[in-house]
């Protein structure tokens, strides 16, 4: 039976853990002091061999993406921290940060020191002023205490970190978009290549890497590599936040080896709201292709959950059960696609138009014949045809949606969803149902 | 010249310079010189524009486009408090939408606008990151947990009546638009120290975990602290640990490929076979969305 592994987690219920004194209990900047005894590139080494892989939902190695940095040509480089968390589910980086976001500020000098960097970034979103303010402590706190400055513990290593809020765009939670959007222009993604490696924050080179992912790292440096490798899988290695929310008896956080599966996270959880069962969900976020109760057994990590027709994405498992109508919750997805496409690539900022269109008929029950066929047309046209991921991502609800589920769609052509799925039942708490309106799930237009 | 006052104009200027000291390059401080003019003025005016241009040698075209851009950035007066009530899908679905047609009734007014008084906007919200708290409702950026229509009209309701009102997860109380506005330019109010940690669901795994006895491999290698699992029926750490390696210890997973066994055949094959992968998923454009 599988078993939860607290490592980011673990000082969460301690009294005070985001302060200094109450992570430097638990050990904190230890494994700052080991690495600035280290060469740097045994470090970088350290990390590939650990297997840890971003945590942002890509999965790209990190101590490869590390790698990739050419040659020091003596100008700057650059650490950029993606704390934009904004995937819709996914809330396992914000609860970090405001628990514990010491654990990242270490992360970022003993990354800095491993590439190279004297100025480092975390860039958070601006819709959780506590969490920047926590940061923002921290980092001054750090610097008080000499994990950061001048001449980091006698080093000789300086590092300068400054923590920028965002101002509301989920598009700059793409790493091309948020660099553009951390030298002050609008967030919109950049062609690649060049990557960030190579020409990133002012054209330098960049490593962008996400909270979690670098949050990892001081463990990872105290432990070993062989410590990160003994959980998970063999592609998959290590512990990684599960976001459980929803119709689950129990939601929140739980840490766990990459490759636990929803059967058994949800059996910790006390399973699906009580009276009722597993309908659909999500394995990372809205972004990646739903799941069924058919696909409970599969095992969460990158590899398997890629083979299942989905991807792990930030483990963000929202659960819905048999309440939920599946083309409201698409509806809905399909209107926050529409609504953060920034503009840049035509397939994206038309084709999300036009999918909001057609969904939001199908789901007051006016669909027209050929609907499903036009947003499997639509979808078509932007997977693969936009610069960034956000046009995937808004494809994949509908597809898989409308794989599994191709009957409630066909019923939007002549009943609204409010009628076959009243949106009462799915509520947390009862109340007396409207008969129009906003509480039947319709957003205008 | 701005259209603000002399001694306004020096206190923000004042203000701008620490903001674009923290930056390599001079325009990086755009969107907290933003924050800032919003925390003076309760939106983004034309004297906010003409100030961020002229303190960052741009033009007030080029401001403006960035300030149009970013959903936190008012283009209009501002209440004193933005409710924010989540419904994107898992919210709205978990009584959001109730919750925000609730308000609105309340209040008497829709999406992004303001009631006379001048004291609440009322916005949908999108994803916040607390879905596992979910209904969600933010006041200023502030989290209100697992929200219903009462909760919300309750606090909504002490807003109208010129009350602080407290969030779940943050602050002691909500500060003003223009207050959080400073906080967001990067000027600390001294307030971290307040509120929790954590709430419940945030620390249900670990709660979980500890009435198991359940660990992650210890750090030091000793392995001491390697979790059992207890057997159906059994208590909870009521048995002899596994030592490393062994049957049920944290190293007990089965050898699948030659890397299992020997670490040293760990090489650039796999490397690439991961570096190809990803390249691949990145051109057909399967990546996800760092979030």
């Amino acid at each position: 039976m599988a078993q939860l592994t607290p490592v980011l987690t673990a000082n969460w219920g301690d009294d005070k853990p985001w302060t200094l004194e109450g992570y430097t209990a638990s050990g904190g900047y230890a494994a700052l002091r080991q690495s600035l005894g280290m060469d740097a590139g045994d470090l970088v080494s350290m990390v590939k061999a650990s297997g840890l892989r971003g945590r942002g939902g890509a999965g790209f190695p990190t101590g490869m993406k590390w790698g990739f940095l050419p040659a020091p040509d003596g100008g700057p480089r650059y650490l950029v921290v993606n704390a934009d968390e904004s995937e819709p589910g996914t809330c396992k980086d914000i609860p970090l940060m405001l628990a514990n976001p010491h654990v990242l500020v270490e992360g970022v000098a003993i990354t800095s020191y491993a590439i190279g960097c004297h100025h480092a970034f975390i860039y958070v979103r601006g819709e959780v002023v506590h969490v920047y303010r926590r940061l923002l402590k921290a980092v001054a706190d750090a610097y008080a205490a000499g994990h950061l400055g001048k001449n980091i513990h006698g080093s000789g290593f300086d590092l300068d970190v400054t923590v920028h809020a965002g101002a509301g765009a989920y598009i700059c939670g793409e790493e091309t978009a948020l660099l553009d959007s951390l030298e002050g222009r609008r967030g919109q993604p950049r062609l690649k290549p060049p990557f960030p490696a190579v020409a990133g924050l002012y054209a330098r080179p960049t490593v962008v890497n996400n909270v979690e992912s670098i949050a990892s790292v001081p463990a990872i440096v105290t432990g070993g590599a062989d410590w990160f490798t003994s959980m998970g899988t063999e592609k998959s290695a290590g512990h990684g936040i599960f976001s459980l929310s929803g119709h689950v008896t129990r939601p929140g956080q739980y840490e766990a080896p990459l490759g636990i599966t929803l059967r058994e996270l949800l059996e910790m959880a006390g399973g699906v709201r009580e009276g009722h069962e597993l309908k659909f969900w999500t394995p990372g976020g809205s972004s990646t292709p739903i799941f069924t109760a058919e696909h409970l057994d599969v095992p969460l990590d990158y590899e398997s959950v890629g083979a299942a027709g989905s991807m792990l994405g930030t483990r963000a498992l929202q659960i819905f059960d048999e309440t939920t109508s599946v083309v409201r919750a698409v509806a809905r997805w399909t209107d926050f696609y529409a609504h953060e496409s920034c503009g840049k690539c035509t397939p994206c900022r038309e084709g999300t138009y036009w999918l909001k269109q057609v969904l939001h008929r199908l789901e007051a029950g006016d669909g027209e014949e050929g609907d499903i066929d036009t947003l499997l047309d639509v979808c078509d046209n932007i997977l693969g045809r936009a610069f960034c991921a956000l046009g995937d991502g808004a494809t994949s609800p509908i597809t898989s949606a409308i794989k599994y589920f191709r009957e409630e769609f066909e019923a939007g052509m002549h009943t609204p969803a409010s009628e076959l799925f009243p949106p009462n039942r799915s509520a947390l708490f009862d109340y007396t149902p409207r008969r129009t309106g906003a509480a039947a799930g319709v957003v205008p237009a | 010249m701005s259209g603000f006052t002399a001694d306004v104009r020096t206190r923000l200027d004042d203000d701008a310079a620490q903001i674009v000291a923290r930056y390599p390059e001079a325009r990086s401080a755009l969107l907290p010189l933003l924050h800032l003019v919003q925390s003076e003025e309760g939106f983004i005016s034309r004297n906010g524009i003409e100030f961020c241009a002229q303190t960052l040698g741009l033009s007030t075209a080029d401001v403006s486009a960035v300030a149009t851009f970013y959903s936190q950035y008012k283009r209009r007066p501002n209440g004193e408090y933005t409710v924010g009530v989540c419904t994107n899908t898992l919210c709205a679905i978990m009584g959001g939408d109730e919750i925000f047609a609730t308000l609105a009734e309340r209040l008497g007014v829709g999406h992004d606008e303001t009631t006379p008084d001048g004291t609440i906007t009322l916005e949908r919200i999108e994803c916040n990151a607390a879905c596992d708290y979910a209904p969600v409702m933010m006041i200023n950026w502030e989290f209100f947990d697992n929200q219903t229509p009462e909760s919300a009209s309750d606090v909504v309701d002490r807003l109208l009546a010129g009350e602080k009102v407290g969030p779940s997860r943050g602050a002691n109380d909500v500060a003003s638009f223009k207050q959080v506005s400073r906080v967001l330019a990067g000027f600390d109010d001294g307030r971290a120290d307040e509120g929790v940690a954590a709430g419940a669901p945030s620390l249900v795994g670990l709660e979980i975990a500890k009435e198991h006895g359940w660990k992650a491999p210890s750090l030091d290698g000793s392995d001491d602290a390697a979790a059992t699992t207890p057997e159906p029926g059994g208590t909870p750490g009521d048995q002899a640990e596994p030592d490393t390696g062994e049957e049920q210890s944290s190293a007990d997973r089965q050898p699948t490929t030659p890397q299992d066994t020997d670490p040293t055949t760990k090489t650039s094959a796999d490397k690439t076979s991961a570096e190809t992968k990803d390249d691949a998923a990145g051109a057909s454009g399967e990546g996800t969305k760092e979030s």
